[in-house]
């Protein structure tokens, strides 16, 4: 702490060290207030050079500036090649993988406030805000866990009450930490010890509530997890090429990098690719399927009867592309329209949440969220386009996709009173006897 | 502007910012001097350019305008400061309680609009406070990005809870169907179009005064829309899950606050040094026996105790059901202990009154902190009260600081213990299913029910 102390006292000269470099970069632009323009001409510390020296040394005859993108190249065929094992080896592994995913981000995010407010010492802070994320993490898997897990979690006694109520028990948890919160304030801190809860908070917001959202995508079938989060990643880079050979015009004060060129040519790219991918993905059973516990086999299975969705059907072509094609008719999934509304969405407005974080990046005068993948920044920095497009898919697929889920029904129905079990089976009864379902036949046995 | 420029945000290049010199910036109007904890809690304000102007521009404490009406001020010139203060608390609160006694008398429909005119009430004193301490009043687009976003959230959630109680009511209209329905991607759409514009309205030189803002908005947004919905939905399951908690947390308020007043002597906490301890247990005790008193009083109309419905044949709201086995008087035996001091073998209790000793419990222990909680917010930005809407006691904020917590409590003993799910809703859902589900569904409805006997 007497080093962090005394850079921030003095002009910082010091070595750059790995975890710091962030924070000497704000340090630089912060304690100078006095002495912007020497900020402004000192250019920005370099980041440490995370790279393995296996690859320095394949690269090491190369120019800087090849060199970067052979980097950044390599890093990004590892990530991809991760994706693809981890969609190999199943839902179960997705659902871990998210979950570290989030809390890395997070507490990037909070390091970033740590840093920002100098607050390493406030007492209790670090315990109060993970605690927080454990709070809210339980809720969110009390909500959503408990649908889908339904058979396991009633079996075993301590879990079914810890799910029956979850809701009670997180908030109670919430509380204590809320009460620890208050009796922690102190009173030369008060106004550092507010915007750290305000900082804590919002994080939570953004960060585990869209990995929520994510994870409960997943169940409802993997592709509607891996098309959105692919036509992100596909727009990046396609964005990143079309910028790289034709980019001329720029796009937005706030990333400089960005170009017309690369946004409009990565949208036309995206929604073509998100065309492909569908039709190959909605072939195959697992991708398709909702994730369901198997009681018996004791596992995730993913086996079912496919939806409409998902079976080939006929469609019309308009006119205007008959001419251009010279076909009358095309076989596609219906899931096909969906996912062009799908990478519409990642292609225009992803790149908000791209911008989004520059802004903050630029507001807190940091150059990466951390350094935790070399030549990329930290894994926030990957997935802050991300962030909008969890929330979309889900809210996409709660209004016109899914229906509700009848084993949820049941079980719903089971708690009410009998007159209300009674009022709602008349009701059912008389609805399927209208749609013909029912005979009065059936009905009297 | 200019001042803007010079105030805060990322400086723009070769811009010369010049800080107060450091005795202006003693943090948290502490004039303790220890000298490196104190100069380090100055750099710490220090940190964004936007804390250190804030500590020297606003003055410690600002006067609060005095807005006593006229009439009052001459009936009590003759009293002594204190006594006068005094008393015009205690008219304001009579005067609070009876215009809350007066809405409870015109129903249920006026509560839930009395519940949202507080609700735009606190977001805009709270608003305001983060303008203030910000000096972000001439942020381009801010204030109507925040009132968009409040109106975002609030059909957000209307749509989660009106769609289901209303039901009958929204099948009606062809365009309210649609709204309903869709509601979640058509607030999600009008927040992204909201959250489209922050990004494209971020200029260099105020982007972090712009994020603070954005922040400051959400977090406001999460504590008053999220409690004030839950305050309605707890509404909508019978007036007296509303009444007895935000009564148990003003009875708790004003017995604690005489306690304090009588026998005070042990300060409670650094934060509120007018809290006392005896203030405290007194005000837990008064406020158990009171809302014991209060639930028997109230289990006993069937105004306040049946879920509110919407009939359409009335075209009103009504309250008229059988009351659940909560509110029907049942015959409990006492403990031994109990038996010696009243001499009754058994006592007839409404089930509720036991529940009511639970949110009379939280009101008294965990509400007050709600009520710290405030008290340090107001320290941290150094403002006496939250705004000057009533006179004697502050703003909005400050009646309502203790009812924050309470709220989801309530919402969440209710949706634990209380609450089975809304028939109604079950009934839609199943409407929507597939046929084959629907089958399913019956042919294990039927023998369940069957089993039951009720076949």
């Amino acid at each position: 702490m007497t080093e962090l102390r005394q850079r921030v006292a003095h002009e910082p000269d010091a070595p750059p060290e790995d975890k710091e470099s962030e924070s000497e970069a704000k340090v630089d632009g912060e304690t100078a207030s006095d002495s912007e323009s020497r900020t402004e001409s000192a250019p920005l510390p370099v980041p440490a050079d995370d790279t393995p020296e296996v690859l320095n040394r394949a690269l090491s005859n190369l120019s800087s500036r090849w060199k970067n993108w052979w980097v950044r190249g390599i890093l990004t065929l590892a990530m991809i090649a991760f994706f693809f094992i981890i969609i190999y080896l199943g839902p179960m592994v997705l659902m871990i993988i998210v979950m570290c995913v989030q809390i890395k981000c997070f507490h990037e995010i909070i390091t970033i406030g740590y840093n920002v407010y100098h607050s390493y010492d406030l007492p209790w802070f670090r315990t109060l805000s993970w605690y927080f994320l454990l709070c809210v993490n339980y809720f969110f898997y009390g909500e959503t866990v408990t649908d889908y897990f339904f058979t396991l979690v009633q079996r075993e006694e301590p879990l079914r009450i810890l799910s029956k109520y979850h809701r009670f028990i997180s908030f109670t948890l919430y509380l204590i930490g809320f009460c620890m919160f208050v009796l922690s304030l102190v009173k030369k801190h008060y106004r550092l010890q507010f915007y750290m809860f305000g900082w804590t908070h919002v994080t939570l917001l953004i960060v585990v509530t869209q990995s929520h959202l994510v994870i409960h995508n997943l169940f409802e079938g993997m592709i509607w997890f891996i098309v959105p989060i692919s036509c992100v990643i596909c727009n990046d880079i396609m964005a990143y090429m079309f910028g790289f050979f034709f980019g001329r015009t720029p796009l937005i004060k706030l990333s400089p990098k960005k170009t017309w060129e690369g946004f409009i040519g990565g949208f036309f790219a995206t929604v073509v690719f998100g065309l492909l991918l569908s039709y190959v993905m909605s072939g195959y059973r697992c991708f398709v399927c909702p994730v369901e516990y198997n009681n018996d086999t004791n596992s995730f299975t993913v086996d079912c009867e496919p939806s409409d969705l998902f079976r080939l059907q006929e469609y019309n072509i308009p006119g205007v592309i008959q001419s251009v094609i010279g076909w009358k008719t095309v076989r596609m999934y219906p899931f096909q329209i969906h996912s062009i509304a799908l990478s519409t969405f990642a292609s225009l407005i992803g790149p908000f949440g791209g911008f989004f974080a520059s802004g903050f990046k630029r507001a807190f005068k940091i150059k990466d969220f951390a350094n935790t993948i070399p030549g990329h920044g930290g894994i926030m920095d990957r997935f802050d386009c991300q962030y909008l497009m969890a929330t979309f898919v889900n809210v996409y697929i709660a209004s016109f996709i899914r229906g509700p889920n009848p084993s949820k029904l049941i079980q719903q129905f089971l708690t009410l009173r009998p007159d209300q079990q009674l009022h709602i089976f008349n009701t059912l009864q008389s609805h399927l006897i209208d749609k013909g379902m029912l005979t009065s036949a059936i009905e009297d046995e | 502007m200019l001042g803007l420029r010079h105030r805060g945000g990322c400086p723009g290049p070769g811009e010369v910012v010049a800080l107060p010199p450091l005795e202006g910036e003693a943090a948290g109007g502490d004039h303790e001097t220890e000298s490196t904890s104190d100069k380090e809690t100055d750099i710490d304000d220090r940190y964004g350019d936007l804390d250190s102007r804030i500590d020297s521009d606003i003055p410690e404490i600002p006067p609060s305008s005095d807005r006593t009406p006229e009439i009052l001020k001459k009936a009590l010139s003759g009293l002594s400061s204190r006594w006068k203060n005094w008393w015009i608390r205690g008219i304001l609160t009579l005067t609070m309680i009876s215009l809350f006694f007066l809405i409870i008398y015109m129903g249920s429909f006026m509560l839930m609009l009395l519940v949202l005119g507080i609700q735009v009430k606190c977001f805009h004193e709270i608003i305001t406070i983060g303008y203030r301490v910000y000096h972000s009043y001439d942020l381009p687009w801010f204030r109507t990005l925040s009132w968009y976003f409040l109106l975002c959230v609030n059909y957000f959630f209307y749509g989660e809870t009106v769609a289901d109680y209303f039901a009958t009511f929204v099948q009606r209209e062809e365009q309210l169907q649609f709204l309903i329905r869709y509601h979640r991607f058509i607030s999600f759409a009008l927040y992204l179009a909201g959250f489209c514009m922050f990004v494209l309205s971020l200029v260099k030189k105020h982007c972090r005064l712009q994020f603070y803002m954005f922040a400051w908005t959400h977090v406001t947004l999460l504590i008053i829309v999220t409690q004030s919905h839950l305050v309605i939905q707890s509404l909508f399951e019978g007036m007296i899950w509303f009444l007895l908690p935000i009564s148990s947390v003003i009875c708790n308020d004003i017995t604690a606050y005489l306690f304090g007043f009588f026998f005070g002597r042990t300060p409670l906490i650094k934060l509120s040094p007018k809290k006392t301890w005896e203030g405290f247990i007194g005000g837990f005790f008064s406020t158990v026996v009171f809302g014991f008193i209060a639930a028997y009083v109230l289990s006993k109309y069937q105004y306040f105790v049946c879920p509110v419905e919407y009939r359409s044949d009335v075209n009103s709201f009504v309250t008229e059901c059988e009351p659940s086995e909560l509110f029907q008087l049942q015959n409990y035996s006492l403990p031994p202990f109990l038996k010696a001091v009243l001499r009754q073998e058994r006592v007839s209790l409404y089930p509720f009154q036991l529940h009511s000793i639970a949110l009379s419990t939280f009101a008294s222990l965990i509400g007050p902190f709600g009520g710290f909680f405030a008290s340090g917010f107001k320290r941290a930005f150094k403002i006496k009260d939250f705004a000057n809407t009533i006179p004697g006691h502050g703003g909005i904020m400050d009646r309502f600081d203790c009812q924050y917590l309470m709220a989801t409590f309530v919402h969440v003993y209710i949706a634990s213990f209380i609450r089975g799910p809304n028939p109604s809703k079950v009934l839609q859902q199943l409407l929507v299913l597939q046929p084959e589900h629907q089958l399913n569904i019956y042919k294990t409805l039927k023998i369940h029910l069957i089993e039951k006997g009720i076949l």
